[in-house]
């Protein structure tokens, strides 16, 4: 296991910086600087400018600075805003983002396998369909659609919860809603399948034969095994979600990550984008990871360490 | 043949369904047919399934799985039901530990007999109780049986803790005693394990401690030795052997395997096409067998003694269940069919206390006929 776990870290290092790396390549390859938008200044204030950033060096060796930047984990200040350092804009924003983000999984995960569940047990049934209507409905409504169709009615014509801005719990449940509501429907069809899979399998009926009870045969021994499939795409959904809050902060105007980052890549204001890029992939990254250690709790058939074998 | 025919059928203004008081067969098991002196099978019924009839609903209309299927069961005895695949074996055996899912499923007629209760009849919660406690199924692939994410311990012990109020240190003991029981050594440290660090043999050594270990009154074993090899079916058929001796558990044994009937069966019942054909002790059935289906079956068995290269199958095909035939079923495969065969199913005749068979051939008004 420990070996597993370095072997797995020292990849996710080669990841992020795989990703690092694009990023700077991409940075750059767009037309444009941090200082375009100032058209009255002079071209000595520029060069200062450039110099200050050490925007004047060789390409080789501002990838070297930005390669140190991100071993120090200090990206300097913004451009935009040279008072505030990139590490305070990701101290600022991140908690938010990720309050949202895991919010909305957490609803998507609970919901998503609820609704699943009742689906495959009901199958054909009213629930079933009802389910099933909602997943395809729910898969195929953006999620910037649904924020803004939530805010007209419950927010605005029925005045039931606030329309924007980040205060209280309140304040989470509509964005939190058009977030998971696409996850929630792919959760639950992705379950109703795998579930009606596992309830025609022969321990069910075995289940069965011992006279459990039918919540124990879905608990116990069905669940466990029908949330594989679950599990697998949880990864990228997270990625999803995360990314996904950019587009429901900017529609709710929540102070999230979202902001900085959409401004930032406008901006050309590198050194935030490289701060927050690096930061974010490392954290998908690293979800990804635990997404795999989680494979091995809910099937003692996958093992993570490759010696210590049967008996 | 004709004129036979004609008579038969006017001599029979036969309700069609297999006559019901003279299909149980009549009390006192030779004590000659025991296989062993330490068996002890009384004569007292412990099952009963009279005019069993299931049908499953599918798109392409009800089949007709199981159409009037009647035998008893004594305390202590394996019954062997054999016939070839489709015929109803399974379906009998699920109907019997209430796993028939209902829909598509469907109980058209008949009973099941346990304990003076029909357990048909029964709701979901009163079957519980049955099953697993009184009743317990052993399945055919051990592959599959055990759930995979689950330690056999707590497979083991679930069962027990969800009928009977013990302490789990008391399931675990119970359970360590079962694994022992089964012939798995170091029981302790194998209900830690997972069913996917065990072989087959070991897994169907599991699934058989699972289903005993509520001490139950019937065990229904479907093709218990089908997914192993050779030497490990013998393993687990002396084990039954065993277990049956020590615990006096009545088995209700579901297989086409006529090796295995031989080997562990005290009454063999044939199935075909749904309906339970002919129905003797293991001698009758192997030596007399009087139905021209069985005599095929035991036929179709390659012989290593005799010097035939090739197989005798039993020429076409069971018929669609979908729409049964009203006479025989066995009519259009059988050498001696008789116009009478196509037309009305023939009742019920008993040849001896235990053996019955539902054939023309054997009909007493077919040898007034003839003779």
């Amino acid at each position: 296991m420990p070996l597993y776990i370095l072997k797995r870290f020292i990849m996710m290092i080669v990841t992020v910086l795989i990703i690092a790396t694009l990023t700077f390549v991409l940075m750059r390859a767009i037309p444009g600087s941090p200082f375009d938008e100032e058209r009255t200044s002079n071209p000595t204030i520029q060069a200062n400018l450039e110099k200050f950033y050490k925007l004047d060096q060789p390409m080789p060796i501002q990838y070297l600075n930005y390669l140190k930047s991100i071993v120090t984990f200090d990206y300097g200040p913004s451009i935009k805003k040279p008072n505030e350092s990139v590490n305070t804009l990701l101290a600022r924003g991140f908690p938010i983002s990720f309050e949202l983000g895991m919010a909305t999984i957490i609803v998507a995960v609970i919901s998503g396998i609820i609704l699943g569940t009742f689906a495959a047990l009901r199958h054909n049934g009213i629930i079933d369909y009802g389910a099933m209507t909602f997943a395809v409905v729910g898969i195929s409504i953006p999620n910037f659609v649904l924020a803004t169709l939530l805010i007209q009615q419950v927010a605005v014509n029925w005045q039931l919860l606030p329309p924007a801005t980040w205060s209280s719990p309140k304040h989470m449940i509509l964005p939190v809603i058009a977030l998971a509501t696409g996850p929630t429907a792919i959760i639950a069809r992705l379950t109703r399948a795998s579930m009606l899979e596992v309830l025609t399998q022969d321990y069910i009926k075995m289940a069965r034969a011992k006279g459990l009870t039918p919540f124990r045969i879905v608990a116990r021994h069905a669940l466990r095994n029908a949330l594989m499939p679950v599990v697998t795409i949880m990864g990228t959904m997270l990625a999803g979600i995360l990314t996904g809050t950019f587009v429901i902060e900017k529609i709710f105007a929540i102070p999230g990550m979202g902001k900085y980052f959409v401004d930032s890549i406008n901006n050309r204001d590198y050194p935030v984008i490289m701060g927050s890029t690096v930061f974010y992939s490392a954290f998908l990254v690293f979800m990804l990871f635990l997404v795999d250690i989680a494979y091995g709790f809910l099937d003692p058939r996958i093992k993570l360490h490759k010696k210590e074998g049967e008996v | 043949m004709d004129v036979i025919g004609q008579q038969m059928a006017n001599a029979s203004n036969l309700g069609d369904a297999p006559a019901k008081s003279e299909h149980r067969p009549g009390s006192g098991i030779a004590t000659e047919e025991k296989r062993k002196q330490k068996k002890t099978i009384s004569q007292e019924v412990m099952l009963s399934v009279r005019d069993l009839e299931v049908s499953f609903k599918t798109f392409g209309g009800e089949v007709q799985a199981i159409r009037g299927v009647s035998f008893d069961l004594y305390k202590g005895e394996t019954l062997a039901v054999v016939g070839e695949s489709g015929c109803g074996k399974s379906v009998t055996a699920n109907t019997i530990m209430g796993l028939i899912p209902q829909p598509p499923g469907r109980i058209r007629n008949g009973e099941v007999i346990f304990k003076n209760r029909d357990l048909t009849k029964l709701n979901k919660k009163a079957l519980r109780e049955i099953q697993g406690v009184d009743i317990s199924m052993i399945f055919q692939d051990p592959m599959t049986a055990l759930n995979p994410t689950l330690k056999i311990g707590e497979q083991l012990i679930e069962g027990l803790r969800t009928h009977h109020k013990v302490s789990r240190a008391e399931a675990k003991r119970k359970a360590v005693e079962m694994l022992t029981l089964v012939g798995i050594s170091n029981p302790e440290e194998r209900l830690k394990q997972y069913p996917h660090q065990f072989s087959g043999g070991m897994r169907q050594r599991i699934v058989i401690a699972i289903a005993l270990i509520c001490e139950p009154e019937l065990l229904i074993a479907d093709e218990p030795t089908t997914a192993l090899d050779v030497t490990i079916q013998a393993q687990i058929l002396e084990l039954f052997d065993e277990i049956q001796h020590k615990t006096g558990v009545g088995v209700i044994l579901i297989t086409h395997d006529l090796g295995v009937v031989a080997k562990i069966a005290d009454r063999i019942a044939v199935m075909y096409a749904g309906k339970i054909i002919e129905i003797g002790n293991k001698r009758e059935i192997f030596y007399n067998p009087q139905h021209p289906y069985t005599q095929g079956l035991l036929n179709s068995v390659p012989r290593l003694d005799l010097q035939e290269e090739e197989l005798k199958p039993i020429e076409g095909t069971p018929p669609d269940l979908f729409a049964p035939p009203e006479g025989c079923p066995f009519a259009a495969r059988c050498p001696y069919a008789m116009e009478v065969c196509d037309r009305i199913y023939p009742a019920t005749t008993q040849l001896t206390s235990q053996h019955t068979v539902d054939c023309w051939l054997q009909d007493p008004r077919a040898k007034a006929v003839l003779s």
